[in-house]
């Protein structure tokens, strides 16, 4: 049956305490998830206080400042702090998101940052994404046409209305928000491919350019890689850029009814 | 130890090229087991407190038969299509996830057969 005990080294103790500077007058405490694997350590949360009179507005500003200021092993990604890179995804308080996207101000009391959900952690906040990006290739993310390239100075047109099919797809940046909040992607992220990949796939079979549109819904038929979507709904609540996997995981289940 | 790459374990198998045929069926009979379910609680319900001899004559009537037995065959479908899902999310030994699957596609077999029998039996039956 389903595993649900947890291995050794998953039970998470508390951790230390760094309080704010006793000068500080407007505070806020966060309780961030560390953990390394090479200290042979069980997972602990640390406990941060910090002086947000000399903070950023965003919980990246305060993550930066902790590693920067506080404690320099706290260990995460992020790169562009304006939520087009992805790199920053975590949870926090419960919920998966982009740290660099989120005021502090939005939420009331402690905030808990772990590191995305049922993904193998390598350190602290940084999950191992390799499965993640390699069934991201799985699903032949280029446009793949056997008619030559239009001769002359253009592209290959595409009109506006179809155009337009591609918002709402083709922002994502991968920040694996939606996959890791699956239940049906915990369970079975070997074989499933996920709301972010199965986005990304619909991304394609809707590109009026592209002439494999049989070839990748073939690809895709199959019990596990698209249909354990159970329509949770968790992706599209999640995602950090307003996006809705749940509805392209659904039209390609629909393109796949339409031409039985 | 596997030196797989992760694209090939991404890759897996490939695509089984099915799924399509137990979503529509799963949503097919879902939508039979509608009217199916409100026609016979209505119907019993109808009965009421009554006897064994009067749910006996209500099942015989043609349209309470061929409605109970649309149901036995939507409903036995329907859950063991159910189950399966629930099966391949939740059990991770393939040996007991497979084990689990053909069980329970034998029961559908078996509750249907008998359900269908026994309305059949009481239906063309003679001792009211």
């Amino acid at each position: 049956m389903a595993e649900f005990h947890l291995p050794a080294n998953s039970i998470v103790k508390k951790g230390r305490d760094f309080p704010a500077p006793s000068t500080a007058t407007n505070t806020r405490r966060f309780e961030i998830y560390r953990y390394d694997p090479d200290s042979g350590e069980n997972p602990r949360i640390d406990s941060y206080e910090l002086d947000m009179d000399s903070c950023g507005p965003m919980v990246l500003d305060a993550i930066l400042k902790i590693k920067n200021e506080i404690d320099s092993t706290l260990t995460f990604r992020r790169s562009c702090r304006e939520g087009v890179c992805g790199s920053c995804s975590m949870n926090i308080n419960g919920r998966n998101t982009l740290a660099c996207t989120r005021e502090i101000a939005e939420y009331k009391g402690n905030i808990r940052i772990f590191p995305l959900p049922h993904m193998k952690v390598v350190k602290d906040l940084i999950t191992d994404m390799t499965n993640f990006y390699a069934q991201y290739a799985s699903i032949e993310p280029w446009l793949k046409s056997e008619s030559p390239p239009p001769s002359g100075e253009h592209e290959r047109l595409q009109s506006k209305e179809d155009r337009k099919k591609l918002d709402g797809l083709y922002e994502c940046i991968l920040c694996a928000c939606c996959s890791t909040a699956c239940p049906s992607y915990w369970w079975n992220s070997d074989r499933y491919l996920g709301p972010a990949a199965l986005l990304q796939a619909y991304r394609w079979l809707v590109d009026s350019r592209d002439e494999a549109l049989g070839d990748r819904l073939d690809a895709l038929e199959d019990p596990f890689k698209l249909y354990r979507c159970h329509t949770i709904m968790n992706c599209t609540k999640t995602c950090p850029k307003g996006l809705n996997p749940a509805k392209a995981i659904a039209e390609t289940k629909k393109l796949l009814m339409s031409r039985r | 130890m596997s030196f797989k790459s992760p694209l090939a374990h991404a890759r897996g198998l490939g695509s089984a090229k099915e799924g399509v045929a137990h979503w529509w069926m799963q949503r097919l009979t879902a939508l039979a087991l509608l009217p199916l379910v409100s026609w016979v609680v209505y119907g019993l319900l109808q009965c009421g407190s009554a006897d064994h001899r009067i749910i006996k004559i209500w099942i015989t009537n043609p349209f309470n038969s061929i409605a109970l037995i649309c149901l036995m065959l939507a409903l036995s479908y329907h859950s063991s299509l159910g189950v399966q899902v629930i099966a391949e999310d939740y059990v991770r030994r393939q040996w007991l996830r497979r084990l689990i699957i053909v069980t329970v596609y034998f029961l559908k077999v078996l509750i249907a057969v008998t359900s269908i029998f026994a309305i059949l039996k009481i239906s063309f039956g003679v001792n009211l």
